[in-house]
């Protein structure tokens, strides 16, 4: 752990995985609580495992193309975005289907971007890392960016909070209040996605749903308001992508695993503390 | 909008209505309507198309055949000015929300010039909870009341709507006798000022407070209260009803007849 606090004075790219992070940690919790209110976990997954389509296309038409601008980052987004269009769609229309095509979108989004990825020239292993995390390797260019979704995800999600609130808590009720919710819907899927592209970038593609979980869990334990649930969603997604970098440095172990395998265990710490006090009373 | 112009003698109008999902039908050539002053009771068995009656009367289904009119439009167009309180069931109680935010939901999307304040909106809020006597819980998670706590929430929030048609969809589910007693007295109240609609799995107290109830099983018979028979409800149940006589309300109903 010293290691880390003297590192992270001398390098840059310490204190940028750091900071990417912690402000990941904002769109994580907030969007993350509506995620997990709405129980659409499994749609988070499909589109974070599409996501790996974009990152090779981006490549692949990098690499055979020349197309200089395609980087990983816009693949990943457009693919999110696609995703999460496709899905909002048939849940909406055809609503028997959903499960089938949220299986459907995760898995193709990866068979094809594992596509993309063998038929690129040279050496791609770096594509790789995107499904485990890549912390370390966050530019300053990223930073921005992050920075950027990150304002965008925070003041959308604030602007339409009673709104989305209602949309969550009864559908039917809103519509019956003027709110176009299928559209609603649709939106806040794209935000999703959106968070989705940040979070692979901190711990990888695989596991974005924990992250977007298991704080919300966590937070479920101390509140029961939304919006109070999105502040400690925060505070706690904050602590555990920090924590999870300053101790996988030292021991040089994957900072994405070790993240979520530190906020599992306090999630599991605080149910059964929570268990044990409740029964005690 | 001037609600004296609006408001007409048929609040609701099916007709000819049909409606399936997918192949297996419904409801079957449905005429209904209900009055300004109606306090129409919906009854039948499970999965009779009860709710499905409601969701046609407020454009939330579509019917396959025949037509749904509203206020005298389009449901889609009228329907803001419903109060509507689902069905228990289709709620998720596990759900990060307060009393106030529930009761909050019900303001959502009303136009004034200067928008709601939030002040207002919060006044608002209590004032209904108020009307319910649960004034007390406002500040409660909506997941730690009770069975008869969360009607009177939801019907709060139907309230706050200001509506002029109210819809509930069985507000006595999972709630004692004396409870359903109270929600259906506090009913009959607003009843004097709008019409109100109700599914209930009730007919007994139930006849005691409404003005007519209509039968749902794929096809709706509607009889004034006074008309309801045995043999009218086994018609529609089928053979196992038994019909059990409460002599309390028998007494009155017969009295205020």
């Amino acid at each position: 752990m010293c290691e880390f606090w003297n590192d992270i004075q001398q390098h840059n790219f310490l204190q940028s995985a750091l900071m990417a992070g912690i402000l990941s940690s904002i769109a994580c919790g907030v969007i993350g609580s509506y995620v997990v209110t709405r129980r659409i976990t499994y749609i988070a997954g499909s589109i974070a495992h599409s996501v790996l389509a974009g990152l090779g296309a981006a490549r692949y038409f990098q690499v055979v193309y020349q197309w200089e601008w395609f980087t990983p980052f816009y693949g990943a987004l457009c693919a999110a975005l696609v995703s999460a269009i496709i899905i909002g769609f048939v849940s909406i229309y055809a609503k028997e289907r959903e499960d089938t095509v949220i299986g459907a979108v995760w898995a193709v989004g990866m068979a094809a971007g594992v596509l993309f990825i063998f038929k690129t020239p040279g050496y791609n292993e770096d594509i790789m890392s995107y499904l485990f995390g890549n912390i370390l390797m966050v530019s300053t260019e990223d930073l921005l960016r992050i920075t950027g979704l990150d304002l965008l995800l925070v003041i959308l999600g604030i602007i339409f909070y009673k709104r989305f609130l209602a949309v969550c808590f009864d559908e039917e009720f809103a519509r019956l209040r003027g709110i176009k919710t299928e559209l609603y819907y649709i939106f806040f899927l794209c935000l999703t996605a959106i968070t989705v592209v940040l979070l692979v970038t901190v711990v990888g593609i695989v596991m974005v749903i924990a992250l977007l979980t298991i704080p919300v869990a966590v937070a479920g334990q101390f509140t029961s308001r939304l919006v109070t649930l999105m502040v400690f969603s925060v505070i706690f997604t904050m602590i555990f992508t920090s924590a999870g970098l300053v101790l996988s440095y030292g021991p040089d172990l994957p900072a994405g695993a070790v993240t979520i395998l530190l906020a599992a265990t306090v999630y599991l710490a605080v149910v059964i503390l929570s268990r044990v006090f409740r029964s005690s009373r | 909008m001037n609600q004296e112009v609006n408001r007409q003698d048929k609040v609701v109008e099916l007709t000819n209505v049909y409606f399936s999902y997918g192949k297996v039908p419904v409801l079957e050539n449905v005429n209904l309507t209900v009055s300004d002053e109606d306090f129409l009771s919906i009854v039948g068995p499970n999965a009779g198309g009860k709710t499905t009656l409601l969701k046609l009367m407020m454009g939330l289904l579509s019917p396959q055949n025949g037509t749904v009119r509203l206020f005298g439009d389009r449901p889609d167009k009228t329907r803001f000015r419903i109060g509507y309180m689902p069905q228990n069931a289709e709620l998720d109680f596990a759900f990060p929300v307060t009393v106030m935010d529930v009761v909050m939901m019900g303001l959502l999307g009303k136009k004034t010039k200067q928008g709601l304040s939030k002040r207002f909106e919060k006044t608002r809020a209590r004032e209904m909870l108020d009307l319910l006597e649960i004034g007390s819980v406002h500040n409660r998670p909506f997941s730690a009341l009770s069975g008869g706590q969360r009607q009177r929430v939801l019907i709060a929030r139907a309230l706050a709507v200001d509506p002029e048609l109210l819809i509930l969809d069985e507000p006595t589910s999972n709630v004692d006798a004396a409870i359903g007693r109270e929600l259906f007295e506090i009913l009959s109240e607003l009843n004097k000022r709008i019409p109100v609609i109700v599914v209930t799995h009730d007919i007994g107290f139930v006849s005691y407070y409404v003005k007519n109830v209509a039968c749902v099983n794929r096809k709706v018979a509607v009889h004034p209260t006074s008309g309801i028979t045995g043999e009218i409800i086994s018609e529609i149940y089928g053979s196992e009803v038994r019909m059990v006589r409460h002599d309390e309300t028998g007494h009155g109903r017969a009295a205020s007849v």
